[in-house]
């Protein structure tokens, strides 16, 4: 059976899209950008040069936040849209 | 795993199943650590580790056999968030992590993090691009997608070929890493070794498929984390007396490395003239073989017997006013190893000519990114060190075997929780690594440099006796007197003897061993599992005979993992390539192939058949072409483009394969309203009135 997209739909299609979007250049900045200007901040001392540092261990953790970040987000926004699954399937 | 009982129940099952385990496990050890005391040899240690582990596994993997089709392939659907996240880290981890990683950390200091980065940043890009959608597709495999979504046998065929190619370059990768830590601690035979590994990794999948991997995985992965962090745990209690080494390596450790590193390279102070007479010894040894390559250039096969003339005629003169003994042997032993012709000898002395350039180079600062003589050639660093993470993150977001664990998931709620928890699980290894790399850094830095050559400590002495590519230790300039450029190492060391530099008992060595044998192990099993599948699911159900009964799919499946585990192991047994280039290989291979397609495939609804063919054809091809031209061992070495390495190329692969997919869609028609809709189906969670598409 066919199944109608409402605007709800689209709404929740944008957001998931906008929240996607926005992490993704959180992730660029935390791995690009970090690694470009690596030399740069290593100038910098934060619990060690900072740039060496954001390559061991701070970008990781940035990482780690962004999906936790983003199934927290996307699991409330199924509920909120009603798009969420049933309990225990 | 009963049937019936709510996931709720299953859950808390699951957990105090795992507890036990850990407390077993946990007790083992010490059992293990006792018998050490009671003067049990090495040896034995090691074999009761490498057999308890393996017997262990196999007993996880007869417990959860299974005769149903959708527990052999997904693992029955049910794996909550948190075990599926252990599983997937066990499955992620290889021994090239366990092993491979903190040494490489260790040998080239920042640009190594490059690992570091693109191992756990791909998560990003499966949590955000790929998990929840594939979840909700809920099919067995990755081609499985690509056929549904693509339509046709075609797509479907190029993703078992792609899925195939990657998974096997990664599996001789791990199968090697089992040989070789069953050699090292039990003395078995490399080619023995790799079939012992191999009869483990096949008694874990062979009843059970996926629901027996998945559930060995879990136990694996407690087993590597435990094993990874005591030692390092102690290390850093030992060096700095704070129990957090990824907080005590960079607050004291690194600091104080850095400040022996400016002593090493200042010829002013005591330690950096030492460094200094060892390296003119280098520099000499380079200039000498640079003069012996001209010379070569100039009087050709002349040059060649004069040479050997030379050394021939000194060995008559030793002879004749026998001094002593020693010296005699040296010089027979050169004229014997003298090379037999003037390619062989170009080859030694240029060797030779590059490996005493290298050692009389100045200390690399650890924490000094793209360190090189000039701005141009940091600028080249900086590019490769950027695409090899791009390369690594994408392939992570691609290999079939890390995706597939997806779809074991009982929602797409917590397909998302458990990449999560995958990320979370690999992290607590790999922020360990950097820590561990500096920790060990300094020991041999503070400690072993300008120790005495009479009174090595014990494990030195041990591992020089083990295999000389791993520490080699040779008194350059004669002053007994250990220096930084007299010390040659070899990455793995760094894992491997860590508990002895840390003054622990053998035992904890013997829990590392069957830590990295567990990170092989469980890597293996989900690319076998991922070959077999694909081979057995998508070529011979999907293509072959779709009418197929559930007891032939089985059988199907089970004799092809057993023919492509033992293709596997022979290829192994032949030793080919270096493996962290093959594991890079696999991961530019996979993100070429299947990134592009996926991605686009769920979130561009134009996407169609012709556009994946065209856009998984270019990728893989641009990516083996170069690969082929500019890799030494298949013999081209044609020019690098835009100076990128061949572990890279990947990032030419990538954006043909988007290009790829972009032109072969807008040049045809429009996909189906079929296919609209199952797009639509796998961006949504749930809807109303919803089509099915779980796979049966």
């Amino acid at each position: 059976m066919a199944f109608q997209l409402t605007q709800k739909h689209h709404d929740y299609w944008t957001k998931n899209l906008r929240v996607t979007a926005i992490l993704l250049s959180i992730w660029f900045v935390a791995t690009f950008v970090v690694g470009w200007y690596a030399r740069e901040l290593n100038e910098i001392t934060i619990i060690g040069p900072l740039g060496f540092y954001m390559g061991a261990q701070g970008s990781l953790i940035i990482y780690v936040a962004i999906i936790w970040y983003y199934a927290r987000y996307m699991n409330n926004l199924d509920q909120e849209y009603g798009v969420h699954e049933g309990e225990d399937e | 795993m009963a049937g019936q009982v709510s996931q709720k129940q299953f859950f808390q099952n699951l957990k105090k199943y795992y507890t036990f385990y850990t407390g077993g496990f946990i007790a083992f050890v010490i059992l293990v650590g006792i018998l050490e005391q009671m003067g049990v040899p090495n040896k034995m240690l090691g074999y009761m580790f490498l057999f308890a582990t393996i017997l262990l596994y196999a007993g996880i993997g007869f417990m959860a056999k299974t005769a149903d089709v959708s527990e052999y392939y997904v693992a029955g659907r049910r794996v909550p968030a948190l075990f599926n996240g252990m599983a997937t880290g066990a499955d992620w981890m290889s021994a090239a992590s366990f092993i491979g990683m903190a040494g490489t950390l260790y040998l080239s200091g920042y640009d190594g993090l490059a690992f570091v980065m693109g191992w756990t940043g791909g998560y990003c890009l499966v949590a955000l691009f790929l998990a929840p959608y594939l979840r909700k597709f809920g099919q067995f495999t990755i081609p499985d997608f690509l056929g549904a979504r693509f339509g046709g046998n075609i797509p479907r065929s190029i993703g078992v070929f792609a899925a195939v190619l990657c998974s096997f370059t990664y599996v001789i990768a791990q199968i090697y890493g089992v040989g070789i830590i069953t050699s090292r601690f039990t003395g078995l035979e490399f080619g023995i070794g790799v079939f012992v590994g191999l009869a483990g990794i096949l008694v874990c999948s062979f009843l059970g498929g996926m629901k027996a991997v998945t559930w060995t995985q879990v136990a694996q992965y407690i087993i590597l984390i435990v094993a990874y962090m005591i030692p390092v745990v102690w290390l850093s209690v030992k060096h700095t007396g704070n129990p957090i080494p990824q907080i005590s390596a960079y607050v004291s450790a690194l600091p104080k490395v850095t400040e022996l590193e400016k002593q090493f390279n200042d010829k002013t102070t005591p330690k950096g003239a030492a460094e200094e007479s060892v390296r003119a010894i280098f520099r000499e040894r380079a200039a000498a073989a640079d003069a012996k390559l001209k010379g070569l250039e100039a009087g050709g096969a002349s040059f060649l017997a004069e040479e050997k003339k030379k050394l021939e005629d000194k060995v008559a003169e030793l002879k004749a006013t026998s001094a002593d003994a020693k010296k005699t042997d040296v010089a027979e032993k050169a004229v014997k190893e003298f090379p037999a012709d003037a390619a062989a000898a170009k080859a030694k002395w240029a060797a030779d000519k590059s490996g005493n350039t290298a050692k009389a180079a100045p200390v690399a600062a650890h924490a000094e990114p793209f360190a090189a003589k000039d701005e141009a050639a940091r600028n080249i660093k900086k590019k490769n060190f950027l695409a090899l993470i791009l390369c690594l993150m994408v392939g992570t977001a691609a290999l079939p075997h890390i995706l597939m664990r997806y779809y074991t998931t009982p929602s797409v709620k917590e397909a998302r929780q458990s990449v999560f928890w995958s990320l979370f699980f690999i992290f607590l290894l790999y922020f360990t690594a950097p820590a561990l790399a500096i920790l060990v850094k300094f020991e041999i830095y503070n400690n072993l440099v300008g120790s005495s050559f009479a009174q090595l400590p014990a494990w030195v002495s041990n591992w020089q006796a083990v295999d000389k590519t791993l520490l080699f230790l040779q008194d350059v300039n004669m002053d007994g007197i250990v220096q930084r450029a007299e010390i040659a190492i070899g990455g793995d060391i760094v894992v491997l003897a860590t508990p002895e530099i840390a003054g622990l008992p053998y035992v904890i060595t013997g829990l590392v061993a069957a830590g990295g044998l567990a990170a092989a192990l469980s890597t293996a099993d989900g690319l076998l599992l991922t070959i077999a599948h694909a081979l057995s699911h998508d070529v011979y159900y999907k293509m072959i005979d779709p009418n197929a009964p559930t007891t032939r799919r089985l059988v199907v499946s089970k004799v092809l993992l057993l023919i492509v585990a033992l293709i596997a192991a022979y290829v192994t047994s032949l030793k080919p390539g270096n493996i962290l280039f093959l594991v890079g290989a696999a991961f530019s291979l996979a993100a070429a192939a299947f990134f592009p397609s996926l991605v686009l495939g769920i979130f561009w609804r134009r996407a169609n058949k012709l556009g994946a063919i065209l856009g998984m054809t270019s990728g893989l091809g641009v990516t083996m072409y170069y690969m082929y031209m500019t890799y030494p061992f298949f013999g081209v070495n044609a020019p690098l483009w835009w100076d990128i390495a061949p572990i890279s190329s990947g990032i030419f692969g990538i954006p043909v394969g988007i290009l790829g997919v972009i032109i072969g869609s807008l040049i045809s028609p429009a996909p189906s309203k079929e296919v609209q809709e199952l797009v639509d189906h796998v961006r949504y969670p749930n809807l109303e009135g919803d089509i099915s598409t779980v796979g049966t």
